[in-house]
């Protein structure tokens, strides 16, 4: 039975990583860069949200949506300011610039938020479903994270398949010279992408921030550097590879926790990690690499 | 254009994280105001100057910097005690000199400001505020022999010379005395324990707690840890502790996990006793905690501004019209810390006239003879370790506030 709850924690926690993944996995499979700052991003979204929640008193639904459209906007602005002003140059130069925005919104909000824990309290308010005459207890917000997950990714993998903005994604992600011969408009195809992004890092901040209810200045960077990891464990630019890689790393961080040891959690994940890309270098659902990073 | 951008863009990082290195908060403004206090006060000579003979007792703690909310409590409390004493007549009939020298809780920072106050002719050394300064203070005191009492240095090594005094528990005597509280008032027979093993003060209290535990016949049926990496998912620890049937969780870390773990029991069902030690202290402000979350949890603190003897009431009205603020426990054991010198000063019938080193000695006899009862405990005594024996002081949170017990 406790495995079952463990199982069951490592879903959750394997589902908001999988969210955050999807973030990275599509601003690198077609803008080609890392954006580090995503996980800033989600920690503005989880402020946004409660400051909507608690100082302005919203109900939880339109205060993920205030959370989503202050982390378009907020997006948006990073990519016109600090983006796309490199789009030319070295890669480099562009992860560091990622860098510097990340530690800039983490200094940003010390500044406004100041540095003490805000307790969030959760989105989801409906009651923890009970099996097994109460031994298992699988809380409503862990239920909601894992259907926002699946939802999001099917709805992505059929917004990029069917629409045209979607088919322009994958051209741009395929040859953005060509795709620009072609006459698709490469900045604002990157710029949506941005923004949707960003959108998902909100929705990610507020099931990150429900699941795990403290929220400070820091809350997204650890999130953010295992997620990416997961996004490097699922194959990088893959959708579905950005989920089966955030819920493998969960389950895996919250099993090793459980049955190997409590300070060790994270040095397991990573020797999983190291294991996985000797065997296979582009991840599990990764294509092979063209491009030199 | 694009490398104009770029150095734009680092130079406004490098701006906010400058202005938020200063503290970002009102900490920093009140921390300056409260620097120029000291210095106005040490030139005019308005609240520190006793006249002819009068004793100079030197304070040394973080007044600016990260953990300025420490160094300027104790300032505070300090300057409170002597004021107090001073007005009542000093001590042996002298009044008292004091002066309060920042070290921004910095090793190195802090042996200058010792030298300064050497300088200006300390006799008797109340400071340091933090671990990390005290261990590389004490060792110049120990060479000067020069009395020193640490109103919150908690690491063992901060007070490991015979000059040196604690006002406050050491973190090992934090766990002991936990295990023992648990044993005597039989709050709980299979206990579990959450610590941060990243953190010394948090595995200090552990390591202590646990062997203390063994000598006192608790069960320790699961010890989990955390990093400062692996903060915010707790379930594992949760249900491993339901799971090993504890009947109490033992929670020597700070409060900010501590509300994720509460949250986390109340989630799959677990209500066992909790109990905390002085890092606790703060849940009930986190901001939007639901307290109920924390009904019956127990916490080991050294002070708390909701007690009722007149003692504490009148210091924390005391405090407020001076500074505005609720003192903390940091101005608690250091006014604390300035009756104890006091005390042992009258004891050792001192006078201003003699040199540091004759003081320190009489000290360190008189310390061990006084019995002292004030904001931080009562009857408290200290060995020739200088570590104090105190009953510790633990609350019970009920109804959203502290209980005495």
């Amino acid at each position: 039975m406790s495995f079952l709850s463990y199982l069951i924690n490592g879903i959750s926690l394997g589902s908001v990583y999988a969210i955050i993944a999807l973030g990275y996995t599509m601003v690198y499979g077609i803008a080609r860069m890392l954006n580090f700052a995503h996980g800033d991003i989600i920690m503005v979204g989880g402020y946004a949200a409660f400051f909507a929640m608690v100082n302005g008193g919203l109900p939880p639904i339109l205060s993920v949506l205030i959370a989503m459209a202050v982390c378009t906007v907020l997006g948006l602005v990073i990519e016109r300011i600090a983006y796309k002003p490199l789009r030319m140059a070295p890669s480099l130069a562009v992860l560091i610039t990622a860098i510097g925005v990340s530690y800039f919104l983490q200094n940003l909000a010390l500044l406004l938020f100041g540095a003490n824990t805000k307790t969030f309290q959760s989105v989801v308010t409906l009651p923890a479903l009970s099996l097994a005459g109460g031994k298992l207890q699988i809380s409503a917000t862990t239920i909601v994270t894992v259907a926002a997950c699946i939802v999001i990714v099917a709805a992505l993998s059929l917004f990029i398949n069917k629409t045209r903005i979607g088919q322009a994604m994958l051209a741009v992600s395929e040859d953005r010279g060509a795709a620009q011969l072609m006459g698709i408009n490469v900045n604002s195809t990157i710029a949506t992408t941005f923004a949707i992004g960003s959108a998902l890092a909100a929705v990610a901040g507020v099931l990150l921030c429900s699941a795990y209810p403290s929220l400070n200045p820091y809350t997204g960077s650890m999130p953010g550097i295992k997620a990416f990891t997961a996004a490097v464990f699922g194959g990088i630019g893959s959708i579905p590879g950005a989920m089966v890689g955030g819920l493998l790393l969960g389950v895996i961080e919250i099993l090793g926790r459980a049955y190997v040891s409590s300070q060790l959690s994270d040095a397991i994940v990573f020797a999983v990690l190291i294991v996985i890309l000797l065997v296979k270098p582009t991840g599990i659902f990764g294509h092979k690499i063209q491009e030199k990073v | 254009m694009k490398k104009k951008c770029f150095s734009v863009l680092l130079a406004m990082v490098l701006a906010v994280t400058a202005l938020a290195g200063c503290g970002g908060s009102k900490d920093s403004g009140e921390t300056s105001k409260a620097v120029e206090n000291t210095s106005e006060a040490a030139e005019g000579g308005e609240e520190t100057t006793g006249g002819e003979g009068a004793f100079k007792i030197g304070g040394i703690g973080p007044v600016t910097g990260d953990t300025a909310i420490y160094g300027l409590a104790v300032q505070n409390g300090m300057t409170i005690a002597i004021d107090e004493i001073n007005a009542a007549g000093g001590i042996n009939g002298y009044q008292i000199e004091m002066k309060f020298e920042d070290d921004q809780s910095d090793p190195e920072l802090s042996i200058n400001a010792y030298n300064t106050l050497k300088d200006w002719g300390m006799q008797m050394l109340l400071g340091t505020v933090t671990s990390g300064a005290c261990e590389a203070v004490v060792a110049e005191t120990y060479e000067d022999n020069m009395y020193q009492i640490t109103p919150s240095g908690t690491s063992v090594a901060a007070i490991q010379y015979e000059n040196a005094f604690r006002m406050c528990f050491s973190d090992p005597a934090q766990g002991a005395e936990s295990a023992k509280y648990i044993k005597n008032n039989n709050l709980g027979t299979k206990v579990a324990v959450i610590y941060d093993s990243s953190d010394t003060y948090s595995s200090g209290i552990y390591q202590a707690f646990a062997q203390e535990a063994q000598t006192q016949g608790l069960e320790i049926v699961a010890a989990e840890s955390f990093t400062a990496d692996t903060n915010t998912d707790f379930s594992v620890q949760v249900q491993k502790a339901k799971d090993a049937g504890a009947d109490l969780v033992f929670l020597p870390i700070y409060y900010q996990e501590a509300s994720l773990i509460l949250a986390k029991a109340n989630e799959i069902g677990y209500a066992p006793q909790f109990f905390g030690c002085d890092g606790m202290d703060g849940l009930l402000t986190l901001e939007n905690f639901d307290v109920s979350l924390a009904e019956g949890l127990m916490l080991m603190t050294p002070f708390s501004a909701d007690a009722e003897d007149e003692l504490t009431q009148n210091f924390v009205a005391k405090y407020q019209e001076d500074y505005g603020e609720i003192p903390n426990q940091f101005a608690a054991d250091a006014y604390d810390a300035a009756y104890v010198i006091k005390a042992a000063a009258e004891q050792a019938k001192i006078t201003p006239d003699m040199d540091a080193s004759a003081i320190c000695d009489a000290l360190k006899t008189a310390m061990t003879e006084i019995s002292y009862t004030g904001l931080t405990g009562h009857d408290i005594t200290w060995g020739e370790d200088g570590e104090p024996t105190k009953e510790p002081i633990v609350v019970k949170i009920t109804d959203g506030a502290y209980e005495f017990m």
